[in-house]
């Protein structure tokens, strides 16, 4: 699965004039069909479909990630802090605020997008290392606040008592409260909307200017491009995708943790990125596809997960330093 | 077009630029020659945006830029090349010439890509790659290119950015003599066919005196001669100041 994802979604991301060997359709028509396909095949290979509703939700926020770290050149670690707030706004939406699943996605992604682009005011000029450990600290900042504010977010057991609700279109209505196959489809077609959302954005002027950032950030300077606005803007956007993430998180367990703020959390989603393949577009999708269904298969028969996890990773690092899609994408000449 | 109006740069103590002045017509050519240490690149950077001076006026189409930072100057019309190549060397000949003209066509906060945007900038890029003669590597990678090529691609995102001055920095710089033959056949067709107002530092004697239309020779710090090239051939000035580096 992964092979194939590469070749024509890679080179359509990067917007070459380029024709891949296979259609470029032909390609995005094959990874929507085996997404489609999810309840018919995983459980053959011995998966449920909640894990691909996993897969999907850590994706879509790994693929928002990616648009600030492998098409702007920017590093977060601290993305668990939109994620989460995405899943706690979510949560406390549905369970002090209103019974209704969309504003609860709305709210909470608002609340992790705008909480990220007023933090992105502030850190916008810091560079590598600097601005890496500014994301962390204010990261850590909103882990700490669910951790102690127990009677508002239940604290260190996270933030309980809340369920997603069936969604109303006019006279007809979407049950997505059991685990079943219409919620992963629900979830499936959020993740399609703010994927072909993202493929635009990285196709478009304002992608081309983040690209340009990434590669030489001086000579970016020097075309006219307003470099600390792009990264400003991209980081904000970044965060906007990773809360929606976080929301679907909430609506995926009916429970939001503090985990999904803590920085460790950051980290697995910079290892997706990076194991994916951050320079393609679907690269994070497969990086957070592997990771989750080792974690689901290994944390089954160790605690230790992280350790097999973590070798696997140094693997792929050292025989795909690009990442598994990455290697798809030698763009030699024609 | 370009007017330099008694400008100084000091670093510290060090007077790197001293009380120079310049005047660009429009359609001219003009190099900027000296020797080593003479303040070439810090005049240039003055008239690139890179600093300011210490003293004195720079005006570009009759407006102060002085104080105006290099990346508005683009804006304004100002494209430059620099010493040391500067590309997107991971993205396609195409990609670099086209972020470069959607930059100067404002359209850096488009952020859903659409017909009309994708159409101006892509015939910009086209019409300057084919003016570089870089059409048929379009979608070569530019990190792939021989360095002639990636100089020639500079260019061609300059002039994409539709200005109506070009500074260039070195053309020639680290070339052998065949790219060197071929990117002053450039520079040559830009300013005659084409009419563009050039100005350039060049260490390549023969380049310069190809080229040039006028020429300014720095020494020291200061403006040592200027005039039409046979003129600064023929100076004696000129020749003691070169002489004087050789021993």
């Amino acid at each position: 699965m992964s092979a194939e994802i590469g070749t024509g979604a890679t080179a359509g991301a990067i917007g070459t004039r380029r024709t891949p060997a296979v259609p470029k359709w032909v390609m995005l028509a094959v990874v929507w069909a085996i997404l489609i396909a999810v309840p018919y095949w995983l459980p053959l290979l011995g998966g449920y479909t909640a894990l691909a509703g996993r897969v999907l939700v850590f994706g879509l926020a790994a693929m928002g990630l990616n648009l600030l770290l492998g098409f702007t050149g920017v590093l977060s670690f601290g993305h668990a802090a939109y994620f989460g707030l995405g899943a706690y706004g979510a949560g406390l939406t549905l369970r002090y605020l209103a019974h209704s699943t969309p504003l609860a996605m709305l709210l909470g992604t608002l609340l992790g997008g705008l909480a990220g682009t007023l933090f992105g005011l502030l850190i916008v000029r810091r560079r590598g290392v600097y601005f890496a450990m500014c994301t962390i600290a204010f990261g850590q900042l909103w882990y700490y606040l669910a951790y102690s504010w127990n009677d508002f977010t239940g604290g260190f057991d996270g933030l309980r008592d809340f369920h997603r609700e069936p969604i109303g279109f006019g006279p007809l209505t979407l049950d997505i409260t059991d685990g079943g196959n219409k919620f992963y489809f629900f979830l499936l077609a959020v993740f399609a909307l703010a994927v072909g959302l993202m493929g635009l954005l990285v196709r478009s002027p304002f992608g081309h200017t983040l690209r340009a950032i990434r590669e030489n950030e001086r000579r970016a300077r020097f075309l006219a491009i307003p470099v600390e606005r792009q990264i400003w803007l991209s980081f904000s956007i970044s965060c906007f995708f990773t809360a929606l993430a976080g929301t679907l998180y909430a609506l995926l367990n009916n429970f939001a943790d503090p985990l999904a703020l803590h920085y460790s959390l950051s980290g697995y989603l910079v290892v997706m990125c990076v194991m994916g393949g951050m320079r393609t577009f679907w690269g994070p999708l497969v990086g957070a596809a592997v990771f989750v269904v080792l974690q689901d298969y290994i944390s089954s028969m160790t605690v230790n997960w992280m350790s097999f996890v973590g070798a696997i990773f140094v693997i792929v690092v050292l025989f795909f330093p690009r990442g598994l899609l990455g290697m798809r994408r030698t763009r030699k000449s024609v | 077009m370009l007017e330099v109006r008694n400008i100084t740069k000091r670093f510290g103590n060090l007077v790197a630029v001293k009380d120079v002045s310049m005047s660009v017509r429009p359609g001219e050519l003009r190099a900027i020659i000296g020797p080593n240490g003479a303040g070439k690149t810090t005049f240039f950077n003055m008239i690139s945006g890179y600093f300011p001076p210490t003293k004195g006026s720079i005006l570009f189409q009759g407006k102060d830029v002085t104080h105006v930072p290099a990346h508005l100057r683009v804006g304004l019309g100002m494209g430059r090349t620099f010493q040391i190549t500067e590309v997107f060397p991971e993205l396609t000949v195409h990609e670099n010439v086209l972020t470069a003209a959607e930059v100067a066509a404002r359209q850096t906060l488009h952020m859903l890509p659409n017909r009309a945007d994708a159409k101006l900038a892509n015939d910009v890029a086209a019409e300057m790659l084919a003016l570089v003669g870089l059409g048929a590597k379009a979608d070569r990678l530019v990190g792939e290119l021989s360095h002639g090529d990636q100089r020639t691609t500079e260019i061609a995102m300059a002039l994409a950015q539709l200005p109506r001055l070009l500074l260039l920095d070195e053309p020639t710089a680290g070339m052998g003599d065949q790219e060197t033959y071929e990117i002053t056949t450039l520079i040559r067709r830009l300013h005659k066919e084409r009419n563009y107002t050039i100005v350039l530092i060049e260490h390549d004697m023969r380049v310069v005196f190809h080229l040039a239309d006028y020429i300014t020779v720095l020494d020291q710090g200061g403006l040592l001669a200027e005039g039409r090239p046979d003129e600064i051939a023929a100076s004696e000035a000129v020749q003691a100041a070169y002489l004087g580096e050789s021993q």
